[in-house]
């Protein structure tokens, strides 16, 4: 594009040729006031805001900045004595119109305009269009209009009635310079659920998010609803926004997969006993890490559901964990992260009772007893025992609205009532739903527990049966934080030793299937965990692909004719072996 | 030259193995033309003392059908080994236990109960049942007293070739006697029968799906069967994949599943265990719960997977 060269207010400046005179203006820092200046929407110089004087020559005009095209050689003054004098006048007439406007009495201030000689009208509206233009323009929804002529005109929707066109997108808001348009019930409108406070159609999801880049939300940006705005690709620098990207699914190959899957949860709902779901105090360990997170819908203040402030906490270990009728395992991280909570809660909020009922203190990790030790002397109860039940049945009024722990005191021998305010459920993790599923998928295995299973839990902790699946975190098993990470260093160096590698050892006991034996009936076919073995309809034979044999066995332990059998690990030699042991 | 002398002895056999010889038709002519019948006690009057009178080893072949469960058989299969040149464990019972090994999984005391005072159809008021030795006017009577288990033969003597099924089929029988006659024999310790599973010549093995899953398993009256599809794709349990082939699948052409009267190839021992474990590995099943649902649709597992080889597997009998 053509620069050419102009003065501002006596600077001389470069611009391309036919740029706009406000934008040169402000790249240069001088301001010059409007209110009906958006660089998202055309100009068209309504508010009159922007008057400045320009100079071609021996010819002088009073122009709009927002949509004067700049030419070569021209001469330009934002603040001259005749620009000031026009701009009041100006503004003087828009206050006739709207008196109360708080941006344009505040511009008049500005302009030492104290009575405006035309009055004061009681109009919101400048009628400077940006809500029509944005809503026609960039939006595209088509909803808002002008009405009437003369002093009559007014912005409305169709025959001013709820427009079924509009989106509830608030851009007519959001670029309205008086402010005289608000959305009401903004809440329902746009965001089907906003546990953390309203978010923009296109965000960050959340501070760690990885990879740390924005996302735009399908259902309520407006380009998916009208195919207008587009607002984010005109100020995007990086270009990277792309509206008609597609969900595609890509094929990747690798030659190592780290399955990290994580856990869930478990239903606390599952527990009966405990009334979560039916009692509205009663939170998971989740839920109130949501409740007290300083982002989170209270500022990370605790409170109650019906908004008081908590004066008895009970945190109850090991639900659903180390318990037969839900899972024998322990979850490893409830002890630690109870305790915090119940050091948070202190910290919070000093003169409330946090009982921590449990079954053992399992502080186990670097630095973790002293935690334990230190929250003793913090003043938290701790009660040795499980919690029976929680129900809400009060004795006397002071116990009205509270919840009641049942609990063994096995310490001090005796069954306890104690009523609080709110209860946390340190709920047991579990495994993926979809673990098993994966499992095949990957010809790995899943242990009874629904968690990945290492391949040794001494010598091949990261590893799985399956040559280049590596497994870690909680997919694995429950672990903490350090332990994760841990894992994940070890998962990662080892898929980088085989990467660097370049080449594999095979697996020498494989299985063979002899051919002489086998009859074709194809059960090991669909055994094979490592599709190694093919049914050869032509020989009516199946046959065994020993480069991606592990020599698990599966074949060998389901072929009813003997003919899969196990190198070194023959029937026979099995027998042998046992017959020597016996000496018989 | 003198035609070769052969024997035929039963122990606890049903007598369909007898049968089978004479269902030789006009091709047992050709036996009796080419050898010498020394003794049959079933079709011909031979007694214990003839056999006892003969040479050692004079006997060329005895085909010895049926299982050992009395001490009389044991007895009387010792003499014939005496006098033979080859054993041949002739058809299911003697080669595996057969049906009279379904009795190991109890013990000769119920079955004693079971046959001579509890079972329903008994009229029994003096509750007599038999006993090796009981008196009478003429002095202490013997009877052959029952063993604790019944054996396959070759648990008992030495055994050369077995011929298996119930019946033999006559095409082995044949093959059989050639062979000896011409000495175009296995080494010793052979099944004369091929060394494939019957899946290996059965027409419905091309309809087995590529990954053949069971979700359910019917027994053959509860489902109408498809005449062609392959049983176990049908949810029925066919013993043809670890049973022995050569029978021609005479049950699967007839609409039923294979029974696993030929017993297992070479390299299996236990029949039963083996295909437990092949048929488990075929479970449509994801939990404990799944897996259990799908067993307990299996009828009788120890009369289904060891119909015939209770004797010859691991089971082997009750232990009391």
């Amino acid at each position: 594009m053509e620069t050419i060269k102009l003065k501002i207010n006596g600077f001389e400046v470069e611009a391309f040729d036919r740029q706009p005179l406000i934008e040169v203006a402000e790249k240069l820092g001088i301001k010059i006031p409007t209110l009906c200046h958006n660089p998202i929407i055309e100009p068209y110089g309504v508010c009159r805001v922007c008057t400045v004087e320009v100079r071609h020559g021996r010819r002088v005009r009073m122009v709009t900045a927002c949509n004067y095209p700049v030419t070569n050689g021209i001469e330009v003054f934002t603040e001259s004595e005749r620009v000031i004098r026009n701009r009041k006048m100006i503004i003087e007439w828009l206050l006739a119109r709207c008196g109360n406007v708080p941006v344009l009495n505040k511009l008049a201030e500005q302009y030492g305009i104290t009575e405006p000689r035309f009055g004061r009208g009681t109009d919101d509206c400048i009628l400077c269009g940006l809500c029509v233009r944005v809503c026609q323009d960039v939006v595209k929804a088509n909803v808002l209009g002008f009405f009437e002529r003369g002093p009559k005109r007014y912005v409305s929707t169709a025959f001013d009635q709820t427009s079924d066109l509009c989106i509830t997108c608030g851009a007519c808001a959001s670029v309205c310079p008086t402010g005289c348009i608000t959305v009401e019930g903004l809440q329902e409108g746009i965001y089907k659920e906003m546990p953390m406070g309203p978010i923009t159609p296109i965000h960050i999801d959340f501070m760690q998010a990885v990879p740390k880049k924005a996302v735009i939300d399908h259902d309520s940006c407006i380009n998916f609803k009208t195919g207008g705005c587009k607002v984010c690709v005109d100020v995007c620098e990086a270009e990277a926004i792309d509206h008609s990207m597609q969900e595609t699914e890509k094929e990747v190959d690798v030659g190592t997969i780290l399955l990290s899957t994580g856990f869930k949860l478990q239903d606390g709902e599952a527990l009966k006993e405990y009334g979560y779901g039916k009692y509205p105090n009663i939170l998971t360990s989740l839920d109130f890490e949501v409740l007290n997170n300083a982002n989170g819908p209270t500022g990370g203040k605790i409170f109650t559901q019906e908004g008081k402030v908590p004066k008895a906490i009970g945190i109850i270990h090991c639900v659903g964990s180390r318990d037969k009728k839900y899972h024998e395992y322990c979850s490893r991280v409830c002890c630690m992260y109870a305790l915090k909570f119940a050091h948070l809660i202190k910290e919070k909020i000093h003169d409330c009772e946090v009982y921590n009922f449990y079954i053992d203190m399992r502080c186990f990790g670097k630095g973790y007893e002293e935690f334990y030790n230190r929250l003793l002397k913090e003043g938290v109860n701790f009660v040795r025992g499980k919690v029976a039940e929680i129900n809400d049945a009060a004795l006397d009024k002071s116990e009205e609205g509270k919840l009641i722990l049942r609990a063994e005191d096995t310490m001090i021998g005796t069954v306890r009532r104690i009523p609080v305010d709110m209860v946390v459920l340190c709920l047991a993790v579990e495994a993926q739903e979809d673990a098993k599923e994966l499992s095949h998928f990957f010809s790995c295995s899943v242990g009874r527990d629904g968690f990945f299973i290492e391949k040794h839990p001494k010598l091949a902790p990261v590893s799985t049966a399956a040559d280049g699946i590596f497994i870690a975190g909680m997919a694995q098993g429950p672990k903490d934080i350090p332990d994760t990470v841990a894992q994940a260093g070890a998962a990662s160096s080892a898929m980088l030793s085989l990467i660097q590698q370049k080449e594999v050892e095979a697996e020498v006991v494989t299985a063979m299937i002899d051919e002489e034996t086998c009859s074709g009936c194809q059960i090991c076919v669909g055994l094979c965990p490592y599709t190694a073995i093919t049914y050869n309809k032509d020989k009516n034979k199946s046959e065994l692909n020993e480069a991606l044999c592990k020599g698990c066995g599966t074949c060998v332990a389901a072929c009813p004719s003997g003919a899969a059998q196990q190198k070194n690990f023959r029937d026979s030699q099995i027998f042998a072996e046992i017959k020597g042991i016996l000496a018989v | 030259m003198a035609k070769p002398k052969v024997a035929f002895y039963w122990c606890a056999s049903c007598g369909g193995c007898e049968e089978a010889v004479v269902d030789l038709a006009e091709d047992i002519l050709k036996v009796v033309e080419a050898v010498d019948i020394v003794f049959w006690p079933c079709a011909l009057d031979f007694k214990k003392t003839d056999v006892e009178a003969m040479e050692d080893g004079s006997i060329a072949v005895t085909f010895i059908n049926g299982a050992i469960n009395s001490d009389e058989q044991e007895e009387m299969v010792h003499l014939i080994r005496k006098k033979s040149g080859l054993i041949v464990a002739f058809g299911a019972c003697s080669h595996l236990g057969g049906i009279p090994g379904l009795a190991n999984l109890t013990d000769k005391e119920s079955i004693l109960r079971a046959s001579y005072l509890t079972g329903p159809t008994n009229v029994n008021q003096e509750k007599t049942i038999p006993l090796a030795k009981s008196p009478s006017p003429d002095g202490e009577l013997h009877l052959p007293e029952l063993k604790a288990n019944a054996l396959a033969l070759d648990q008992v003597i030495d055994v050369d070739y077995y011929i298996p099924g119930c019946s033999v089929p006559k095409k082995l029988i044949l093959d059989a006697v050639t062979a000896i006659l011409t000495g175009n024999l296995p080494p010793k310790g052979s099944v004369l029968a091929p060394t494939r599973t019957n899946c290996d010549t059965c027409e419905r093995n091309k309809t087995k799906p590529e990954k053949l899953t069971i979700s359910k398993f019917y027994r053959p009256y509860e489902i109408e069967l498809d005449e062609e599809k392959c049983f176990l794709a049908q949810g029925v349990i066919c013993m043809g994949p670890v049973t022995r082939g050569g029978c021609d699948e005479r049950c699967i052409k007839g609409n039923m599943p294979c029974r696993g009267c030929f017993g297992p190839v070479d390299n299996v021992y236990d029949q039963g265990a083996k295909f437990i474990s092949a048929l488990a590995s075929l479970f449509d099943a994801k939990t404990d719960e799944e897996v259990q649902a799908i067993v307990d649709t299996i009828q009788d597992p120890a009369g289904t997977f060891y119909r015939f080889s209770v004797a010859k597997s691991y089971l082997g009998h009750k232990v009391s």
